[in-house]
């Protein structure tokens, strides 16, 4: 697989820890926020993976490490195959132009009292890259590319429209032409019109650029419209994997489904034909996670072996008890679940039931 | 507003090609704007300015009134019985002091010697302080704890102390005050930026600026100091007078400027003999030291609240209930036809 010179990046058994900390004067470790507990990926190039879940399932910890922008506990990070894991600021400096992030808040994300002709222009700056008129130029060329007016150069963020501003970070983000590009849930504090607006900005630009994304989002139908393939997490693991058509047409992870059905039909009559899974009590604190498959306390399906056991990631038709350890956003319809769901099981009439 | 929005970009689209001429608003624009509709804070400021005026043209009185700020007019400035002479008396326009110097000449060339300790003390302290509470704040870890204990331990100084110990050892001088004054003065400055410095490092445009490949120090500078720089004026501001008061309080303990060289706190110092017989001599000096930090503290509240945009609403919810009020009161005696609606 490293030498596959399809892939972009590989992310092997990635586990990122959280030490939480004690209050007072000595500040001993008393626990560990398990975000991301070993998770192996690939991104190919020229095309995105989305990473679906709900607030706290660790994408965006996920997203960091792999950008670089915070060390990670254990695991690899391969950029070209190259290991990129824990490198040092310096040694990471050529590795910034190649991958590059867009952020999730638009207000935040733009420094308030910078000018926007500054902010875009910083890349350039920080890579001794172009300075003076050339560094405007090509400024004002990016801005033109991702739809902004070049004459509001001099502008501050504040005077922009929050899409205008998700330009503004995505001009950023292309200036020094990366091969990757994190997208940090990148729409979800936008208008719906907007939305779109942002997500063919995106599309445009992978086709004009050859650019690979890892698209991070909790709503469904946004990463199915921009993702190649979907890997969704679940409390700091992914529980379900596979290239777009197949998570969406025949989900298997119990998850997966109720997660699909959870999410708003825009046709009433689906709406109304569909079954509704609903899951019951709440994800379970990453501090301490229940033991076996992180899913079992909520999981409609359950059965005993769920909570000792953990189930593999593994392809259709291998059993979740085997070692295997295949990474996500391959070909394969990978699923971590000892009974995985099967097409056409109505997964709602199992019932709900908590466990406590 | 004198400019509507729609104004703004027809004018931008007019003027077509020509790049630059679309320029957003910076926030020191806001402010200015802000600051101008302030009485208060504006009335400081014309009086620092005359006051600034007024040091720089001291020479320019002494051509005028032919008296020297350190030489004394027996015959002129002192009556028969020793004593100093009133305002407007001989050619004294506030009157002499103990020594038959005019007060008047003296007070202008102690503005000079105020000015100069607060300004500089305050700018070095304001960059001192800017420093060190960035780095605390940006680096946390060992770096922080080191330097936020060093800043605590300053503040809880006995400053008094200490510079009577200084002007013991040393001998009084200039910079000693300066450099007590500074020393002092860093540590308020340093604790404030340290803590606007942890709450900036944590928004994502900090992240944003790592992901491009900033360094610590391009972020500091770059990206978080122009954040800082609206409460570092404010605290500045306010700083000065607090490193006039503190001068005047060393000179008049006679640690600071000595004598012949005029300063307001060692007139007030020799001033004290005389409060019986010559209230002039105390007056002035004092309130040309009351005048001037009060204009500077004026000055410096305005310029936080016109910092902070919440109070653009607060004056204008103000200024509608007065204008309410008034209109009440007019309305209440007479039924008058209300020209109070069209202001």
């Amino acid at each position: 697989m490293a030498g596959d010179d399809n892939v972009l990046v590989r992310v092997d058994n990635l586990v990122k820890y959280f030490p939480v900390k004690a209050g007072g004067f000595i500040r001993r470790t008393v626990g560990q926020v398990h975000a991301v507990d070993d998770v192996s990926l690939v991104i190919e190039r020229g095309k995105t993976l989305g990473l679906v879940g709900e607030t706290g399932s660790g994408k965006s910890t996920l997203a960091r490490c792999v950008a670089g922008l915070i060390p990670v506990t254990s695991g690899k990070v391969f950029f070209e195959g190259r290991d990129i894991t824990n490198l040092s600021r310096r040694a990471m400096r050529p590795l910034r132009r190649e991958v590059q992030m867009i952020f999730q808040d638009p207000y935040s994300s733009l420094n308030p009292r910078r000018r926007v002709g500054a902010i875009i222009g910083d890349p350039f700056a920080i890579h001794n890259i172009a300075t003076g008129a050339e560094r405007k130029r090509k400024v004002q060329e990016l801005m033109e590319r991702v739809g902004l007016n070049p004459e509001h150069y001099n502008r501050f963020p504040a005077e922009f429209s929050g899409g205008q501003r998700q330009r503004i970070g995505v001009a950023r983000a292309l200036a020094l032409r990366p091969k990757l590009i994190i997208c940090d849930e990148p729409v979800s504090a936008l208008d719906v019109s907007i939305q779109a607006q942002v997500l063919n900005l995106l599309a445009d630009l992978q086709q004009e650029f050859g650019l690979s994304y890892l698209f991070i989002a909790h709503d469904l139908e946004v990463v199915r419209h921009v993702s190649d393939k979907v890997a969704v997490m679940y409390l700091g693991r992914v529980g379900e994997s596979a290239p777009k058509e197949a998570l969406y047409g025949t989900p298997r992870h119990p998850y997966t489904v109720a997660l699909l059905s959870a999410a708003p039909a825009a046709d009433p009559d689906a709406a109304a034909a569909r079954q509704r899974v609903i899951l019951t009590g709440d994800v379970p604190s990453p501090i301490d996670p229940p033991p076996g498959c992180r899913f079992h306390r909520r999981c409609p399906k359950a059965q005993p072996i769920c909570a000792t056991e953990e189930p593999q990631l593994v392809p259709e038709g291998v059993s979740a008890t085997s070692e295997a350890n295949e990474p996500v956003g391959g070909n394969n319809h990978l699923t971590a679940c000892h009974f995985p769901v099967a097409v056409g099981e109505n997964l709602a009439a199992a019932g709900t039931r908590e466990l406590a | 507003m004198s400019v509507t929005e729609v104004e703004f970009e027809a004018r931008g689209a007019q003027e077509g090609q020509t790049v630059a001429n679309v320029e957003g608003r910076s926030q020191w624009q806001l402010t200015w704007r802000r600051l101008r509709r302030d009485k208060v804070a504006m009335t400081a400021l014309v009086v620092i300015v005359i006051i600034v005026a007024l040091a720089i043209a001291a020479p320019l009185f002494v051509s005028l009134t032919h008296h020297g700020p350190n030489v004394a007019f027996p015959d002129t400035g002192e009556d028969a019985v020793g004593n100093p002479v009133g305002p407007m008396t001989n050619g004294f326009w506030l009157g002499s002091d103990g020594t038959g110097r005019d007060l008047f000449i003296r007070i202008l060339y102690g503005a000079r010697i105020s000015l100069f300790v607060g300004v500089v003390t305050t700018m070095v302290a304001s960059a001192l302080g800017v420093s060190i509470g960035l780095m605390a704040g940006y680096f946390g870890g060992l770096i922080d704890t080191l330097l936020a204990r060093f800043t605590d331990s300053v503040l809880a100084f006995p400053y008094i102390v200490l510079a009577i110990a200084l002007a013991a050892v040393f001998g009084p001088s200039l910079t000693i005050i300066l450099g007590m004054i500074t020393f002092f003065s860093w540590a308020g400055i340093a604790r404030i930026v340290r803590g606007q410095t942890l709450s900036i490092k944590e928004k994502e445009y900090i992240e944003a600026a790592r992901s491009l490949g900033a360094g610590p120090f391009r972020i500091m500078f770059f990206d978080i100091l122009p954040n800082l720089l609206g409460p570092v004026l404010v605290i500045a501001t306010l700083y000065i007078p607090a490193a006039v008061v503190f001068e005047s309080t060393l000179s008049f303990l006679a640690l600071g400027i000595q004598p012949p060289t005029a300063s307001w706190g060692n007139i007030l110092a020799e001033a004290t003999n005389f409060y019986q017989t010559s209230w002039w001599y105390v007056v002035f000096p004092a309130l040309a030291l009351l005048i001037t930090t009060l204009a500077f503290n004026l000055l410096g509240d305005g310029i936080r609240d016109a910092m902070d945009p919440r109070t653009e609403r607060l004056i204008a919810a103000r200024r509608s209930l007065r204008r309410k009020k008034r209109k009440a009161a007019k309305s209440a005696p007479v039924a008058s036809p209300s020209t109070s609606t069209l202001s």
